[in-house]
């Protein structure tokens, strides 16, 4: 059996994501202990290997293969367009990517729109679709205060339950793509750890 | 002269006894220009893997380009109506955006292009000659193999999804497909084949056995069946052959056999390759064509090479 080196987003998404691999038959020592300065947890007798990256980061960990699977969320995926297979929606951390603006906001279409996000291409490959010229301001974040400065006229972003926009006096306005959490694997890891890959596959679908 | 192999990089390796492969196989070698117009790739973007090309302006005017691919040089060089096969390797510099650093590169590239009169037997060969390169770098190698014509009927019906549901089935990402066909009301019965498509990865026979459970379609089945017998003639190579339907090529330039090859250590596939009968039509060339490149700049840190 060979070892499956396994990337998780730090975070509460990727405590949830590491008790559903838990309940699957596939956990290891101390993963959740944050006392720990391990960085990488190791159970050989079920062959996983868990180490814990920036959530960003997940995807790049995986297609370079210096993890054979990860997790990472959809909106990372819809951005950076990684050469990796997308083999699970996991359900867990389920929002949306969407458009918002100031509530009295109306698109007038005789101005470039001003567009304040943290997933540029996300949002080129969007108003291209919809064959709209736009202009795109990459933050790292704050987002909502784009359009409340008037540093923008729409923002694209990541959005739950749509709290932090109402108490900004924002709303969504459009909805670009549902996100979720996905198990992603390395192209060339499939062909050969296939038989581990498939295994694990088939019991996070029953552990969900 | 003596030389001593040891000094070479593994990439000069690679490329020295792929070139051996290719010429006890009868291909001979194909030299080019560096530069080539413009035009050529213009008209062709979608057959490249990258659409950015590195463009110059000549002394006489014309717009030049600093060559991203061998296959349309070849292609234009090949004689408009063919008089038997034409089997021809290459080893050349390529100038394109590398995958790794998102930067443009020189990467050096091996590969081999069999056109004219191609039958069933050189497709055969040319994916069992891919096979016997993987092996040239590693015994750790799996090739994998589709037939485009699996699934082409099935796609044409889904109208203007078929881009999108390609684009989830090459990412294998099953949950993605039955999303698409959903939203876009495509037939159960080709919803579910194409969901299929995107999961099976596997012993060739399994996986034409199950295809009868999903398609009764007479191009589809014809297909699996050459499927099988490429499949099997890959094997005869000693190399592990994985049919895998998640591979959809560009089906304007693509159609048969698609394959890519993968090295235990090397994150991406390695190899690539298929039959592109739908580029010879695209330039007016009555032939058929069938042709890999091996991406040899990916083998620079490769360490587990036993068998360089």
């Amino acid at each position: 059996m060979e070892i499956l080196n396994i990337a998780l987003p730090k975070g509460r998404l990727g405590e949830k994501v590491y008790k559903v691999f838990e309940r699957a038959g596939y956990g290891a020592e101390d993963v959740l202990d944050e006392k720990t300065r391990k960085l990488v947890f190791e159970n050989p007798a079920v062959g996983v290997r868990y180490f814990w990256v920036k959530p960003s980061d997940v995807a790049i960990y995986v297609e370079r293969g210096a993890a054979d699977i990860g997790v990472a969320g959809k909106d990372i995926l819809l951005e950076y367009k990684p050469e990796i297979y997308e083999l699970l929606d996991l359900k867990l951390g389920v929002c949306r990517l969407a458009v918002a603006a100031k509530k009295d906001f109306s698109d007038t279409l005789d101005f470039t729109l001003r567009v304040a996000t943290k997933f540029p291409n996300v949002a080129m490959d969007y108003y291209a679709g919809k064959g709209r010229d736009i202009d795109v301001i990459k933050l790292n974040g704050s987002i909502e205060l784009a359009p409340i400065l008037g540093l923008s006229d729409v923002i694209l972003d990541i959005v739950e339950t749509g709290a932090t926009l109402r108490e900004n006096n924002l709303e969504p306005i459009e909805t670009v793509a549902p996100v979720s959490a996905r198990l992603v694997a390395n192209t060339s890891s499939f062909q050969f750890k296939n038989t581990e890959i498939n295994g694990l596959l088939e019991k996070l679908k029953g552990a969900l | 002269m003596q030389i001593d192999l040891s000094v070479l990089s593994n990439e000069e390796k690679v490329c020295l006894k792929l070139r051996s492969l290719y010429k006890s196989y009868g291909y001979s070698c194909f030299k080019m220009s560096k530069f080539e117009e413009y035009d050529l790739y213009g008209r062709n973007k979608d057959f490249l893997i990258s659409d950015s090309v590195i463009t110059f302006t000549d002394t006489n005017g014309r717009l030049m380009a600093l060559k991203p691919d061998v296959t349309l040089s070849i292609v234009k060089n090949s004689p408009a109506v063919p008089s038997g096969v034409t089997r021809l390797y290459y080893n050349e510099n390529v100038y394109r955006i590398s995958e790794s650093t998102r930067r443009y590169k020189e990467l050096m590239q091996v590969g081999l292009e069999c056109i004219g009169e191609v039958t069933e037997k050189d497709v055969c060969e040319v994916v069992k000659l891919a096979a016997e390169s993987l092996k040239v770098i590693s015994s750790y190698s799996v090739l994998a193999v589709s037939h485009l014509k699996i699934l082409s009927g099935a796609l044409a019906r889904t109208g203007s999804a078929a881009d999108l549901i390609s684009a989830r089935i090459r990412e294998k990402n099953v949950h993605g497909v039955i999303e698409l066909c959903e939203k876009y009301g495509v037939d159960e019965k080709i919803g579910s084949l194409l969901s299929f498509a995107a999961g099976a990865s596997g012993d060739c026979e399994k996986i034409v056995g199950n295809l009868a459970d999903y398609t009764d379609d007479g191009e589809a089945l014809a297909a699996a069946e050459e499927l099988r017998y490429i499949c099997s003639a890959a094997k005869s190579a000693g190399v592990a052959v994985r049919a895998d339907l998640s591979l959809c090529g560009d089906i304007n330039y693509y159609n048969g056999a698609v394959f890519k090859g993968y090295v235990k250590g090397v994150p991406s596939r390695i190899l690539s390759g298929g039959q592109y009968d739908g580029l010879m039509e695209k330039m007016n060339k009555k032939s058929r064509a069938v042709g890999f490149a091996v991406y040899a700049d990916l083998i620079e840190r490769f360490d587990d090479g036993e068998n360089l």
